[in-house]
């Protein structure tokens, strides 16, 4: 089936969550409100005609900079491939920003899991229901969601582990593994440049 | 395909005693294959709960990309699946003239086809080499890397670099492929079946090996389509899912090969799959070479840091009139589209898919890299709970994980 039909046959279904259809290169999105999202996967994944059987790919968007209208700061799209039938589509589930949460579709898919952890991790959606909703790439201790718009490519802190290491060279110098000193990158070019003066 | 009869022994599950401790394993051991690290519950020997750790890898390449060119971001994806880095670049560059709707020579296609199986073959040996060492064959880890080397010397010669190539550019391939070329991959291809009966004979009459992975780390299909598995861990559970041949790209619609399948789903089910790949890269590289067709190897409107075809490009490339020569290329050739897209394509781990938001600049909005490490080291406890901690060094293995597509 053309996805543009699925898409179609979407909109009849659920009338009231599609906002919007868009077509690029062949390729179609369907953008939806997020309240219903588990009914639509369901609905996709076990319409005889449709069988969206694969969860290729979940991310998560964020749309402060981006121009277009029925979008939310937010956004959470889903890629669908049905293997028997050869077809794919995508949903586009917006997500407000003061309340980033969307339901999960772990119950549907389990591979679905990391997806949305990562989903998570770094764009800071939260997936109400997931078994496990912890950050998967960065430390757990880590603050932000480095894919938001706002956060920046570089930062200029140090490493927050790094007092703790410090307090880790210190204690290694009583055994005589170390001689208890640590310098960070800005210190090394700091004194550099004092050499230099 | 038929299977050695072995016999199955009844082992202990768990000590009964009920006491269960944890034991970190990784991320500097051997058999986990990079920076993985598991936390394992345990009673006895038994996995009661197993939970992986990713990330100590991530540099955060959706984020870098998102400040580069398209052009740029290529280099990124050397990084991803260092063991098969060409695939990782074909794909990208497969995803890239998709959305900036770039037809590709067909010559440059054929050598993408070359490559990318070559990669395939690359990878598998290296899979294959692990995977048997992990488990207690020694010798064909040795036999493996023997023809790997062959690869990799063709790989130096085709581009100068053994690991990370960014050979594919957007467009095509940065250089012609040269007669001896040609001529020593044309001899490797005609010997390499005799290689691959080397390694069965060494493994297939193994009663270690084959007792490691008959019946262990069993997935049926539906489970394994659930969790998200793709390339030969999918197949080797019985679903036709290629997307060499459900989404062609390059090469592949003008080539004949098979898929090999498998309904076990165990682990010896998912390296039989895998062997006969190897038959299979070797059935169309040998086909690409005699289809190859003359021409030239990129194309006129791709906005790439390729050798400036003298005369002929309005910019050269590397030139400062315009600041980078990508976005004054495509600006003339119109703008920029405004869309997003989703294309995947099959690199020797399972399905590398690449979503782009193209907001109108010359820079993705959003770049997104499924890869599939990342969701195969996911269905792992899947895997391994309730079996042996000796297993699951079988089941790591089997999912032919790699942690710097993982992290990212």
């Amino acid at each position: 089936m053309e996805s543009m039909e699925i898409a179609e046959k979407l909109q009849d279904h659920f009338s009231e969550e599609v906002l919007d259809i868009c077509d690029f290169h062949g390729q179609v999105g369907v953008v939806v409100k997020r309240d219903r999202i588990v009914d639509i996967l369901r609905w996709l994944r076990d319409s005889p005609e449709i069988k969206m059987d694969h969860f290729m790919d979940l991310c998560g968007v964020d749309n402060k900079k981006r121009q277009g209208k029925n979008l939310l700061r937010l956004e959470v799209v889903y890629n669908l491939y049905s293997i028997p039938l050869r077809h794919s589509i995508r949903i586009r589930a917006q997500v407000p920003e003061n309340d980033a949460c969307i339901d999960t579709a772990t119950t549907l898919w389990c591979g679905a899991n990391w997806h949305e952890r990562e989903c998570y991790d770094l764009v800071g959606i939260s997936f109400n229901g997931h078994p496990d909703m912890r950050r998967v790439l960065l430390p757990d201790d880590w603050s932000g969601y480095p894919l938001r718009k706002e956060y920046p490519l570089k930062g200029r802190e140090e490493w927050s582990g790094l007092e703790e290491l410090k307090h880790k060279v210190v204690e290694l110098q009583e055994f005589g593994l170390s001689d208890g000193t640590l310098t960070t990158k800005a210190e090394q070019s700091q004194t550099k440049g004092n050499e230099k003066s | 395909m038929t299977r050695p009869i072995t016999k199955t022994v009844n082992v202990p599950v768990a000590d009964g005693d009920g006491e269960r401790y944890t034991l970190k394993m990784g991320p500097q051991h051997p058999a986990t294959h990079g920076v993985l690290r598991v936390d394992l519950e345990l009673d006895g020997e038994t996995i009661i709960k197993c939970s992986p750790q990713v990330g100590y890898l991530h540099r955060g390449f959706d984020k870098i990309a998102e400040n580069r060119t398209y052009a740029q971001s290529l280099i990124l994806t050397d990084r991803l699946d260092y063991i098969a880095a060409m695939a990782n670049n074909v794909g990208y560059c497969v995803a890239v003239e998709k959305l900036l709707d770039i037809s590709v020579p067909l010559r440059a296609k054929y050598i993408r086809t070359i490559v990318c199986e070559m990669s395939r073959i690359a990878s598998h040996l290296l899979w294959l080499a692990t995977h048997a060492l992990d488990i207690g064959a020694m010798t064909v880890f040795l036999y493996c890397f023997r023809e790997r080397e062959v690869m990799l010397d063709l790989f130096e010669e085709l581009c100068g670099a053994r690991l990370t190539f960014s050979y594919p550019r957007i467009g095509g391939v940065r250089q012609d492929v040269t007669r001896n070329f040609v001529d020593v991959l044309q001899r490797f291809v005609a010997e390499f079946p005799m290689h691959i009966e080397e390694y069965e004979t060494l493994i297939d009459t193994n009663r270690i090996w084959l007792k490691r992975t008959i019946g262990i780390g069993v997935l049926s299909a539906s489970e394994a389509l659930e969790l998200g598995l793709t390339g030969a861990c999918l197949r080797g559970s019985g679903v036709d899912y290629d997307i060499r041949k459900h989404r062609p790209y390059d090469a592949y619609d003008l080539v004949d090969f098979e898929v090999p399948i498998s309904d076990d789903g165990d682990i010896y089910a998912r390296y039989r799959c895998r062997m006969e790949e190897l038959h299979q890269s070797a059935r169309i590289i040998q086909q690409c070479i005699d289809q190859l067709p003359p021409g030239p190897i990129i194309s006129e409107d791709a906005p790439d840091l390729v050798m400036p075809l003298q005369g002929q490009r309005k910019v050269e490339a590397g030139s400062t009139t315009y600041g980078t020569g990508l976005i004054k290329l495509l600006e003339e050739k119109g703008e920029f589209p405004v869309g997003d897209i989703y294309v995947s394509t099959e690199v020797p781990k399972g399905e590398l898919g690449f979503y782009f938001i193209s907001d109108g600049s010359g820079r993705p909005y959003r770049m997104h890299m499924r890869s599939p490490s990342f969701i195969h080291i996911s269905a792992l406890p899947a895997l391994a709970e309730g079996s042996m901690i000796a297993d699951l060094i079988a089941n790591i293995g089997t999912l032919d994980v790699v942690l710097g597509e993982c992290d990212r």
